[in-house]
């Protein structure tokens, strides 16, 4: 704890502070406004919850992106789940996934009902679940970012190893380059500089976002999570935007390496192959999914159990999908905190916790 | 006797006078109990007293620091203290699932046994019923406790002004991350210990300075956060409360940090929280750190006139709002 709380001085963070007031007065001199959109959900929850926001000259927005897995997961999803659990099958999830809404119902409600929900901390729960239970089918929730997808797969192959056959994978595997390049594609949305994720860039590498930062001429930095790489990672997107010399910066190189974890990348291609997926709130986005590769599909939990995965029904006047876009901050759907709550949530990102909608309305004053 | 619970045990008949005459009566047989009436005649010195009921459904029923026996005791009994209040009394009722071990029943009545008398309170009356295998997860308890109150308290969250101090009289989360360890089987060199343990002499060593204390309250279920924000709800004021002051145990806050658990919204089972005016802040806190179970105290926060809110300044100098848990504690996704 020694060494996670050196990330979380007070003596630095005043340091940080002064200095993005500085880089506040020479926007100011410009006569600009930047806009800095943090990628990921975890970032979100630790700006949140460190009050980071109130760092930031006026000069500087921010405003939350899609990196939240839960948040962009197709209600349908839960659905299939649901469905699943109703037919004796164990479900097991990460807990994050319990209370998000599907169509109809969620997973702590199909619970209540007698369905077996298991939350696992970690896949390998999943696998011991799945040899504990010889005699039930177990499928797990595999729902997640590169950061995610890669233990997974990793259990996924230990499973293989041991013989274990009564496991499957629903999988909404998503990928984040893409998505940014969707989003940075899209003219309506303005944003100056990414704060680029931690976990997913220890995965990917640093490098992975060079291409799209250069086709677009975006500031980026990888961060950590930790209140002060927050700031030290804000600090240095905003240098590069006052200095206007935009570019890919690893601010997080103690973890995150420049081509990233290669171990973890062999055995994600072995396994999964790309494919198109639909994001909430930005569409299809081509190859932007990892899905089963075709010998592999014994533990495709559709294809085992004659499943089909159908869109899920929304919330009309939800608007996760502007939030998950940066076009609006949560406080300005009409159903957050009104008829969309922590304990009641319409919308995924109410309830994830690592939505934009549950960090503002846990942690900010409404 | 059998080595585990039998429907038998709870039927009434020979089984049930077993169960009780060898495992029940030799350890609480002392006081009314001795003659197994159906209610207990108890006399108490003064007509203030204090009565309060809790039950027991902790999983696994054994964790790092206690079980569900001890944990039965120390909860009353707290709830009791809070309310300025000298625990006396105490009814326990166990439901036995068939099939229970015997010897783990033993240790489960063994830790109550020792709780009990380590609080000074008598188990007067009781029941015990059996329930058949998969209807509770091994035993459940339920326990009752009366209390004689304390001359000069006078507690109400209506009492508190701005400038009031917050007190905790230790460590925060412990019970609940130690429950949680043991029941996922996280197991963790220097891992979290829960802090059950009894708050009643905490109380009693600070009734000197009774009518300035506002409030007492042990943040069980929802952790500090629920108890904080319960204080001010729809009031005219509000808590602010120094997150470099809170104290965490290092097992404790390393497990809370890997599982991604904001640890104000876990239980702890040994932890007093005590407003008081911010004239006797520190003669309660000296008062405390000379006792085992207040070694650790700290004062955390003051009330604000920030009407309705828990503001936490964070360790980088920032503000947020601390909500209310969600209730069920939920691990994240990466």
């Amino acid at each position: 704890m020694n060494y996670m709380d050196g990330f979380r001085r007070l003596e630095a963070a005043v340091h940080f502070r002064a200095r993005l007031a500085g880089h506040g007065r020479a926007l100011a001199g410009q006569g600009r406004k930047v806009h800095l959109m943090e990628v990921c959900g975890s970032h979100t929850m630790a700006i949140a919850r460190y009050g980071i926001r109130g760092f930031l000259p006026e000069q500087v927005a921010l405003v939350s992106g899609p990196g939240c897995p839960v948040c962009v997961t197709d209600p349908g999803l839960i659905d299939v789940a649901i469905t699943l659990a109703g037919q004796g099958v164990i479900v097991a999830t990460f807990g994050d996934m319990v209370r998000v809404p599907g169509s109809h119902a969620t997973l702590a409600k199909a619970r209540a009902a007698g369905g077996r929900i298991e939350i696992c901390y970690s896949p390998l729960q999943a696998l011991q679940l799945a040899i504990h239970h010889p005699e039930s089918e177990v499928v797990f929730l595999a729902v997640g970012f590169e950061t995610t997808i890669a233990p997974i797969v990793a259990m996924l192959d230990t499973a293989m190893r041991q013989g274990v056959a009564n496991l499957s994978l629903l999988t909404a595997f998503k990928l984040v380059p893409p998505a940014l390049d969707a989003l940075l594609a899209d003219p309506d949305i303005r944003i100056d500089g990414l704060l680029c994720p931690a976990h997913v860039s220890a995965i990917i590498g640093a490098d992975a976002y060079r291409p799209y930062a250069e086709r677009h001429g975006v500031a980026c930095v990888v961060a950590g999570f930790e209140p002060l790489d927050i700031l030290y990672g804000l600090d240095g997107l905003v240098e590069q935007l006052v200095t206007n010399k935009p570019c890919v910066d690893n601010q997080y190189s103690r973890v995150v390496k420049a081509e990233g974890n290669r171990q973890a990348q062999r055995l994600m291609a072995h396994y999964l192959e790309p494919a198109a997926a639909a994001w909430r709130g930005l569409g299809s986005i081509p190859e932007s999914a990892l899905v089963l590769r075709r010998q592999f599909a014994r533990y495709d939990a559709l294809q085992r159990h004659g499943l089909t995965l159908q869109p899920g029904r929304h919330n009309p006047r939800c608007l996760c999908g502007e939030v998950l876009k940066g076009k609006i901050r949560p406080r300005e759907c009409s159903l957050f905190g009104v008829a969309c709550l922590p304990e009641q949530p319409l919308g995924p990102c109410m309830v994830s916790s690592e939505g934009s909608c549950a960090a503002e309305y846990k942690y900010e004053e409404c | 006797m059998s080595e585990s619970i039998l429907l038998g045990h709870g039927g009434g008949g020979r089984l049930s006078q077993q169960l009780i005459a060898r495992e029940i009566l030799p350890r609480f047989g002392d006081g009314p109990l001795r003659t197994l009436p159906d209610a207990a005649a108890l006399e108490l010195s003064s007509c203030q007293i204090r009565f309060s009921t809790d039950s027991f459904v902790v999983q696994p029923l054994e964790f790092p620091g206690g079980n569900i026996g001890d944990l039965a005791v120390h909860g009353t009994v707290n709830d009791l203290a809070v309310a300025g209040a000298v625990p006396r009394w105490l009814s326990l009722a166990l439901i036995l699932e068939e099939g229970l071990p015997l010897v783990t029943l033993r240790r489960v009545l063994d830790a109550l046994q020792r709780a009990a008398h380590q609080c000074g309170v008598v188990v007067a009356t009781g029941d015990t019923k059996v329930v058949r295998r998969g209807q509770c997860d091994g035993m459940y308890i339920n326990t009752s406790g009366i209390g004689e109150a304390l001359p000069g308290f006078s507690l109400g969250v209506e009492h508190l002004v701005p400038g009031d101090r917050i007190l905790v009289s230790g460590t925060l989360g412990d019970h609940g991350m130690a429950v949680l360890s043991a029941r996922e089987g996280l197991q963790v060199h220097n891992g979290p210990v829960s802090d059950s343990r009894p708050l009643h002499r905490l109380v009693q060593a600070v009734q000197t300075w009774a009518p300035e204390i506002r409030f007492m309250r042990d943040p069980t279920r929802g952790g500090l956060a629920a108890v904080l924000n319960e204080m001010v709800m729809g009031r005219e004021v509000g808590l602010h409360v120094r997150e470099s002051a809170l104290p965490y145990a290092p097992g404790t806050k390393a497990m809370a940090e890997v599982l991604g658990l904001d640890l104000l919204h876990v239980a702890s089972e040994g932890c007093l929280v005590l407003l008081c005016a911010a004239g006797v802040a520190e003669k309660i806190l000296a008062c405390w750190h000379a006792l085992p179970e207040g070694v650790g105290a700290k004062e955390i926060g003051w009330v604000t006139q920030r009407r309705g809110r828990v503001i936490l300044e964070t360790s980088i100098g920032g503000e947020r709002v601390v909500d209310l848990p969600g209730g069920e504690l939920l691990p994240r996704i990466c």
